[in-house]
């Protein structure tokens, strides 16, 4: 156990009794030398807002919902940085020995807004609540792993899963999983995050002042943010410009240059592992021929992908969803590359030469109108005749996506690999877009979801990537990377490459310096 | 004491009007409701699915659908909602977790600003540019209005928004670029945060309200009766504002009806442009979340403003003229 180098990850799993003070000294380290001032007004707009725009962390579903959840409540884990590993935040120390039962010790002397501390009855209804399918949470299949949450004492919470997990400390970092107060069926805001609510309005804004009383000390600096959405992209950038807002998301990357060309703004670029895939459902044909399947893994022009459609911020992907930053990235897959004449080969050994093949794109799914487009060209160079059908955003992913034999998905980052693969790769997923069934695959997945050997899963995770990659029906062209625009003057961001804003969270370090 | 009898056989002419246009009214609003029900029925999805998004599951849709009550034949929820509004409540949105009433009582007075200021500038220039040209028929300050007007019912609204925003907040930094509304914004604030949006509004509706008047009033201008009072010699300013314009205001008024109606609900583009919370914005986004209480709500505000002016019109031109009344 010495000889092995510790990492946070080992020392949560290995359930050592330092591993809370060790996580929580990632937690409290900043990266700017100079010194950070407190106070400073910002005004943040996101691209999308509108009347389902909530403060229940379990129903959050766009970029400022996140935004404004990490703010208001803090979670019993969190992401940091950009190694993607997690972090302890509430909790002070995470145990367990078979990675089926955890023990959870919270910090002491934690208040929520309203002077009350926060206890082990307060986490519990926290995670308990995503169970009810009456409230609709986002992450009630993860919730369907906790077997039993009970607090054992005031500061002790204990998990029971219904199978083993390694990767808890990763599920609760995210957003929904944030730690609202017992009793509270509607959350209102009164979280122990580092913020206050002062003033909410759905889909029109949401503002925040800084509290004292936070439990990291030295945090936040800010001290009152706003919260506004800006739908139009060209508007949101104008904005920024003009001096309006400090900070924006969802930048188009044709508008880098132009954010650039004023000395006074800059962009955060942040590589994810965000997604738009070409899916081809296996149960149906053509599209259930592997020779289809591997002919348009082949004729993807990739770096044209990447030039023309994101003008080169994104990263070239090789059909499987875990990108080259996040752990247990397999980097031994061979890349794909374009073949037309190996390509041209499995179209004719499958006989679909010359037939009518409808393609379903929306700009829903982000660029999937013009990758389309990409792909009936180069399908008429290797015999394939694709059809384009642009749908309207409004109402694709209910009725288009998945439906048809070809649509394009979007997939948005996930936090762990495992949580990626059980949604939207395993047999029996909802969401497993192209119907692909893989019997190894799924008992790779339990293995490695149960493993505390890290090596181990690292070559369990490896051959999943390359089950999918060979075998899998989706075509997985370019990890696009998220692209914020900022004023200068606020300091302190850090990407994280789990969304935008730093990963939601860039409140809890940013700093105005005038 | 001939003025009151006047005025009170105008009246008399007018009541009955009043009185079958709030009954047809109400018909209309009744008809419009059914359409924008079926017709938002027929949108793929509904708000279960809206809500819980892109990777919800079956059986969780399935919950929520029954949570909501969304599982229940259309005509047993369109008659609830129709029940609950003729008693006066708008019912609770299905996304927002808050009653209709509320959530339109924040947008509300926020669209009758925009329209209202934009209103007052829009109808005093447009009278102005349609005398004026109409006075000048034919010479060159009609033609330059013309070239002006023509231009501007040509040019789409959010371009006039975009290059707005470029010239007076990118580049000159004088104007903001999102119109925000602060609670406890004062008067001033909140015209130069209004500035853009009302400049962009301003410059659709005037060509139109301008266009009209001159026609109206060069038409009138035209007429014997003019020609004779200028033999008696009448001031030229007197013609037109006390012999010419009474005669011209039907016209003048219903296209003014009309361009008011569209800054209520029409304003989508600049809202989006601008960020403004208004109405417009409000009901697209009902649309697309699926929220139907707040989408008839929406609808039944557009309809029964647009009714509304059109019998405001009617009746100003009414009173103006007395030829009408028979």
């Amino acid at each position: 156990m010495i000889s092995r180098p510790l990492t946070r990850r080992a020392a949560i799993g290995a359930g050592l009794a330092g591993a809370g003070v060790l996580a929580l000294a990632g937690c409290t380290g900043g990266q700017d030398r100079r010194p950070a001032r407190q106070g400073g007004m910002v005004r943040v707009a996101g691209h999308a807002a509108s009347t389902s725009d909530t403060l229940d962390p379990a129903k959050g579903s766009t970029t400022l919902d996140y935004v404004r959840h990490h703010m208001l409540y803090s979670g019993l884990s969190c992401f940091e940085d950009d190694t993607l590993k997690p972090s302890l935040s509430l909790a002070r120390a995470m145990e367990t020995d078979d990675r089926i039962t955890w023990h959870i010790d919270l910090h002491r002397g934690v208040r929520f807004h309203d002077g009350s501390e926060l206890t082990s009855q307060d986490v519990v209804h926290s995670l308990l609540r995503h169970k009810n399918p009456e409230l609709g949470s986002k992450v009630a299949a993860v919730a369907e792993q906790f077997a039993e949450v009970r607090s054992d004492g005031r500061y002790g919470v204990v998990i029971r899963l219904t199978t083993a997990n390694a990767d808890l400390p990763a599920l609760l970092a995210v957003s929904h999983m944030l730690i609202v107060k017992a009793g509270q069926e509607r959350p209102d805001g009164t979280g122990s995050g580092p913020f206050r609510l002062e003033d909410f309005v759905p889909a029109v804004h949401t503002i925040l002042v800084r509290n004292g009383e936070y439990w990291i000390p030295d945090r936040p600096k800010l001290e009152r943010v706003e919260l506004i959405a800006i739908p139009d992209e060209v508007s949101r950038v104008n904005a920024l410009l003009s001096g309006d807002v400090h900070m924006i998301n969802a930048v188009n990357p044709r508008s880098v240059r132009r954010i650039h060309a004023d000395p006074a703004f800059q962009t955060m670029i942040t590589p994810s592992s965000l997604f738009t895939n070409l899916v081809m459902r296996q149960d149906s044909m053509p599209t259930g021929n592997p020779d289809f399947v591997q002919a348009v893994k082949l004729m993807l022009d990739r770096p044209l992908i990447n030039r023309a459609i994101f003008s080169d911020y994104a990263a070239i992907a090789n059909d499987q969803p875990i990108a080259p930053f996040q752990p247990y990235y397999n980097p031994n897959i061979p890349q794909t590359l374009l073949d037309t004449d190996k390509a041209r080969w499995h179209v004719q050994r499958s006989g679909l030469t010359g037939v009518r093949l409808p393609v379903y794109c929306s700009t829903a799914a982000t660029g999937s109108v013009d990758m389309a487009s990409i792909l009936q060209e180069y399908g008429s160079r290797v015999g394939l005749n694709f059809a384009v059908n642009r749908m309207p955003a409004d109402g694709y992913w209910s009725t288009h996506w998945m439906r048809h034999p070809m649509t394009f998905g979007n997939t948005n980052p996930r936090p762990t690999a495992d949580l990626m693969f059980s949604l939207f790769f395993a047999s029996s997923a909802d969401l497993n877009e192209s119907g692909w069934k893989n019997e190894r695959f799924d008992q790779l997945l339990l293995e490695a979801r149960a493993s505390g050997d890290e090596a181990l899963r690292g070559e369990l995770y490896g051959e999943m990537q390359q089950l999918i990659h060979d075998h899998c029906g989706v075509a997985i062209p370019v990890f696009m990377s998220f692209i914020d625009g900022y004023d200068r003057r606020l300091k302190g961001l850090r990407s994280v490459p789990l969304g935008a804003f730093g990963g939601y969270r860039f409140a809890e370090y940013a700093w105005w310096d005038d | 004491m001939a003025g009151a009898a006047s005025s009170r056989s105008a009246w008399s002419g007018v009541v009955p009007l009043i009185l079958y246009r709030v009954g047809a009214a109400l018909l209309t609003l009744f008809l419009v409701s059914v359409v924008v029900f079926t017709v938002s029925g027929l949108l793929p999805g509904d708000a279960a699915q809206e809500i819980l998004g892109q990777s919800a599951t079956p059986e969780q849709v399935e919950a929520l659908r029954e949570e909501m009550g969304l599982n229940r034949p259309a005509v047993t929820r369109y008659f609830e909602w129709l029940v609950s509004i003729v008693s006066g409540d708008p019912g609770m949105s299905y996304v927002a977790n808050m009653p209709v009433r509320e959530i339109i009582a924040d947008r509300l007075p926020n669209t009758l600003k925009l329209a209202g200021i934009t209103a007052l500038i829009s109808v005093a220039i447009a009278l102005t540019i349609g005398v004026v040209s109409a006075i000048n028929r034919g010479g060159r300050i009609d033609r330059v209005l013309n070239v002006v007007t023509l231009s501007l019912v040509a040019t789409p609204e959010f371009l006039v928004a975009t290059l707005a925003v470029l010239l007076f907040s990118v580049t000159l930094l004088w104007l903001p670029s999102i119109a925000l509304v602060q609670a406890d914004a004062t008067w001033g604030e909140m015209l130069r945060s209004l500035a853009l949006p009302i400049l962009s509004l301003t410059s659709v509706v005037v060509a139109q309200m301008a266009r009209m008047t001159r026609a109206a009033v060069a038409d009138q201008l035209d007429r014997p009766y003019v020609e004779m009072a200028r033999l008696k010699g009448v001031p030229f300013s007197r013609i037109v504002l006390f012999h010419v314009m009474p005669n011209a205001i039907g016209p003048v008024v219903n296209a003014m009806a009309l361009s008011l109606s569209y800054l209520f609900g029409g304003a989508l583009i600049v809202e989006t442009i601008f960020n403004y919370p208004g109405l417009a914005s409000l009901m697209v986004n009902a649309v697309t979340s699926r929220d139907m209480p707040l989408l008839q709500s929406c609808a039944m505000i557009f309809c029964g403003t647009y009714l509304a002016m059109m019998l405001v019109a009617d009746v100003i031109a009414i009173l103006a003229n007395p030829r009408l009344r028979a």
